[in-house]
């Protein structure tokens, strides 16, 4: 595909993907909380200028979190003294819940504020709502939203620090960090696995910061799912140049693409999607894009299967996968307590001498 | 009214193939001599040595909100910056409170513009009642009370028979109807371009194919009913080709593209350039790389590098023929919010000519062409002349509607600095070379 850069005009906006940083991979003592050398970040918005160093010293930080969780009293002090601000404009059950419980086992004061029954319900703006949280002393704001990119509006229009806890259809990097990990916890080193993720991709932020997440480790990514439901681009061609998305392979034919992979990973279906469109039926949907049995024996025997929740058991996976023995769908529950205490930590502690 | 002299200029008048080095005097608000050596006893003069002087400019399309959202914009406002922008003839668009869609509007609109405007208003009459897309609006008395052209502009005509009809009944007046071409099906509420950046950024996109179904419509009822049609803010390849066609066939369709889209991509929308000197001092890694960068949300969404260089093209060898700001001025806290939920538009007046002066300074067009499609082309296109004898050139007796250009002056956009209410643009920040120096409307500098 021809490519326009010479084409593009002198105010054409500069694009690059922030250079991976090389950040060194931390020492981390088994018995004590990574200290997060190396970390450099304010904010966590998205993983798509993330490193592999970057990424592994989470996982390296979410082992020692996995440890401390393993005490017989799972608390410790790190983050004492500290205020993180849960603000969530959407639905969460298990998002929520294990920031909540994350910033628990550290220490750290926690606040829930729900866009129902605050100031948001009588209008206040989003930038408003951050500032006040700010004024009461956060330190750090937990923040889901409908909107892509509301994350970024906050960390710009705030001083603390920001965690993007889903943004609209566009990142939820603690979700790809947690099946990252709960990966690499099953299966060792991500490095030339492959894995596919099935289902509808357009709507999907845990597919997006997966995308990144798991290429950047060296994955052999592909998504399959109907055309209705792919983005724009992300089969390459276009005006795109290769570091602008991700580079992953596009399948439709689910058979095909699940054969000898590694990790299989369901998405949740919308049943809207059928409603606006972009599906003639359940039915057809789930005949051709199903995680089931019959599919999964295709894949290695050692395969996993990760879903990121709420399941609709029967639509983009069967009962009988999503309760079966490759089913790591409540470790990724618990490792996301985990990986979520890492990120507190090197959010609000990483790269400090101790 | 005392006489106005602008000496030794270059005088570029492109509708007339004027280029030469010389004098324009205004006399009794009409241009009265254009060459070398002219003088005037009594004159006020401007020295316009190493500049240059031509027709003012006519903008096409631009949103002056008043009657109605006057807390974006006012007719004073907005006719300001159209004046430092270098436009002295600016046509409003009729998405106001209430819609400009009777006689009562218009008139309300040409009085407040008489006592307050600094250049000329020609107000655009809704194609249908309320642009609620069912029922005509009376079109001819419309025309009657001043509009020059019909658009349901802010949204297409979706219902094609009732751009049929619309067609058909603007013949009683023989004024043309501006399209704003979206077929609301396919862009289903899109608030960018789709493609790789709206992945990218997880917003939902429009896809280009949404303004060329349209456009391809708009001239298929053009081609059968022989009746004019003008595309507002062209801004994809295929829209062009199609345009393109059209006109080989002769055709009486016209067409507009605004700056914005003449050099700037959906990259603007994810990976703007604009100095942002607090993050880029940081030592720390950038990772608030993506914008969502509420300026640049505008709609036609800004396109991809294809599509830009397809526009430029098509504006220089004239399947384009006008340059139109879309002037779409909002309130602050109407772009500081979600990008989703955040206004469409961008203030377009005052950066119009410095902007499209990157595309000659790149020589993708040539000074000329580009004044061009700032003045004669746009009058061409709607038939302004009708309704202004002589716009938008400097014959003798046309209004004494001049610009006054340094073709190589840097400035630097600082919108707290507009004219206009509007303070959004993607170019806060920017220095661009090429400015307004002076605007002279009906033989006075405003």
């Amino acid at each position: 595909m021809a490519k326009h850069r010479t084409a593009t005009p002198p105010l054409t906006a500069k694009r690059s993907r922030a250079a991976a940083q090389t950040a060194p991979p931390a020492q981390v003592s088994a018995k004590e909380p990574a200290r997060g050398d190396g970390w450099r970040r304010r904010h966590l918005l998205d993983l798509d200028d993330f490193s592999a160093a970057e990424l592994e010293l989470v996982m390296e930080s979410t082992d020692a979190m996995k440890e401390v969780l393993a005490r017989e009293v799972p608390r410790v002090p790190t983050l004492r003294g500290t205020t993180i601000v849960t603000l969530f404009y959407e639905a969460s059950t298990r998002t929520r819940a294990s920031f909540e419980l994350a910033g628990k086992v550290l220490g750290a004061d926690v606040i829930n504020v729900s866009a129902s029954g605050s100031s948001i319900e009588k209008g206040e703006s989003l930038i408003d709502s951050v500032r006040t949280i700010q004024a009461i002393g956060a330190d750090l704001l937990v923040l889901r939203h409908g909107a892509s990119g509301a994350p970024y509006l906050a960390a710009r229009e705030a001083n603390m620090r920001i965690v993007n806890a889903g943004d609209g259809w566009h990142a939820h990097p603690t979700q790809a960090l947690l099946d990252a990990y709960t990966i690499r916890s099953r299966l060792g080193d991500i490095r030339g696995l492959k894995i596919v993720i099935v289902g509808d991709i357009s709507h999907s932020r845990v597919a997006r910061s997966n995308l990144w997440a798991l290429t950047t480790l060296g994955a052999e990514v592909v998504v399959c799912g109907p055309p209705t439901l792919l983005p724009a681009g992300l089969d390459g061609g276009g005006d795109a140049n290769e570091s602008d998305l991700p580079p992953v392979r596009v399948e439709h034919d689910l058979d095909r693409a699940i054969e000898g992979a590694d990790v299989v990973m369901a998405l949740r279906l919308q049943q809207e999607r059928q409603q606006s469109g972009l599906l003639p039926s359940l039915r057809e949907y789930s005949r051709l894009y199903q995680v089931n049995g019959e599919r999964m024996a295709r894949a290695k025997p050692s395969a996993i299967v990760l879903h990121p929740g709420p399941m609709n058991e029967g639509v983009e996976i069967s009962a009988e996968v999503a309760g079966g023995t490759r089913s790591l769908i409540e470790e990724q529950v618990a490792n996301g307590v985990a990986v979520r205490m890492a990120v507190l930590f090197l959010l609000l502690q990483g790269g400090k001498a101790k | 009214m005392p006489k106005l002299l602008i000496r030794n200029g270059r005088i570029l008048d492109p509708g007339r193939d004027v280029d030469l080095v010389g004098d324009v005097l205004i006399a009794d608000g009409r241009v009265a001599a254009v060459g070398p050596n002219l003088t005037a006893d009594g004159a006020e003069t401007i020295d316009a040595s190493g500049l240059v002087v031509c027709p003012g400019f006519v903008d096409l399309h631009c949103h002056l909100r008043d009657p109605g959202f006057e807390y974006k914009e006012t007719i004073a406002t907005g006719t300001q910056a159209a004046a430092r922008g270098g436009f002295t003839t600016v046509c409003c668009m009729p998405n106001t409170q209430p819609v400009i869609d009777t006689r009562a509007t218009v008139e309300y609109v040409l009085r407040v513009a008489a006592a307050e405007a600094a250049v000329r208003v020609l107000p655009i009459g809704a194609v249908s009642q309320g642009r609620d897309g069912h029922q005509l609006a009376e079109l001819a008395e419309l025309a009657e009370a001043g509009c020059v052209a019909f658009s349901d502009d802010g949204a297409p005509v979706a219902d094609g028979a009732l751009l049929r009809r619309a067609l058909e009944y603007a013949r009683i007046s023989g004024l043309t109807v501006i399209d704003h071409c979206e077929d609301p099906d396919i862009s289903a509420r899109g608030v960018m371009h789709e493609g790789w950046v709206s992945t990218r950024l997880g917003l939902r996109g429009q896809p280009a194919s949404a303004e060329e179904t349209f456009v391809a419509r708009d001239i298929a009822l053009a081609a059968q009913l022989d009746a004019p049609v003008h595309i507002a803010h062209v801004s994809t390849r295929e829209a062009i080709a199609l345009i393109r066609t059209a006109k080989e066939r002769g055709l009486p369709v016209t067409a507009e593209v605004t700056p914005h889209h003449l050099t700037m991509t959906h990259e603007t929308v994810a990976f703007s350039t604009n100095g942002d000197a607090a993050s880029a001092s940081s030592a720390e890694p950038r990772t608030e790389t993506l914008r969502y960068d509420t300026s640049a949300k505008v709609n036609p969404p800004l396109r991809t590098p294809a599509d830009v260089a397809a526009c430029v093209e098509a504006l220089r060898t004239g399947v384009i023929d006008a340059i139109a700001t879309d002037h779409a001025p909002h309130a602050d806290y109407e772009k500081a919010c979600e990008f989703d939920v955040a206004a469409f538009g961008i203030s377009g007046l005052e950066t119009a000519f410095g902007l499209c002066m990157t595309l000659v300074q790149a020589g993708g067009l040539d000074l000329p062409t580009l004044i061009e499609r700032l003045t004669a082309g746009p009058v061409r296109a709607l038939g302004l002349e009708r309704s202004v004898p002589q716009l938008g050139s400097l014959a003798e007796g046309a209004p004494g509607d001049v610009v006054v250009l340094d073709p190589e002056a840097e400035w630097t956009v600082e919108p707290e600095r507009f004219a206009s209410k509007g303070k959004s643009t993607p170019l806060a920040g920017r220095t661009l070379r090429g400015r307004v120096v002076a605007t002279v409307v009906g033989g006075s500098v405003v």
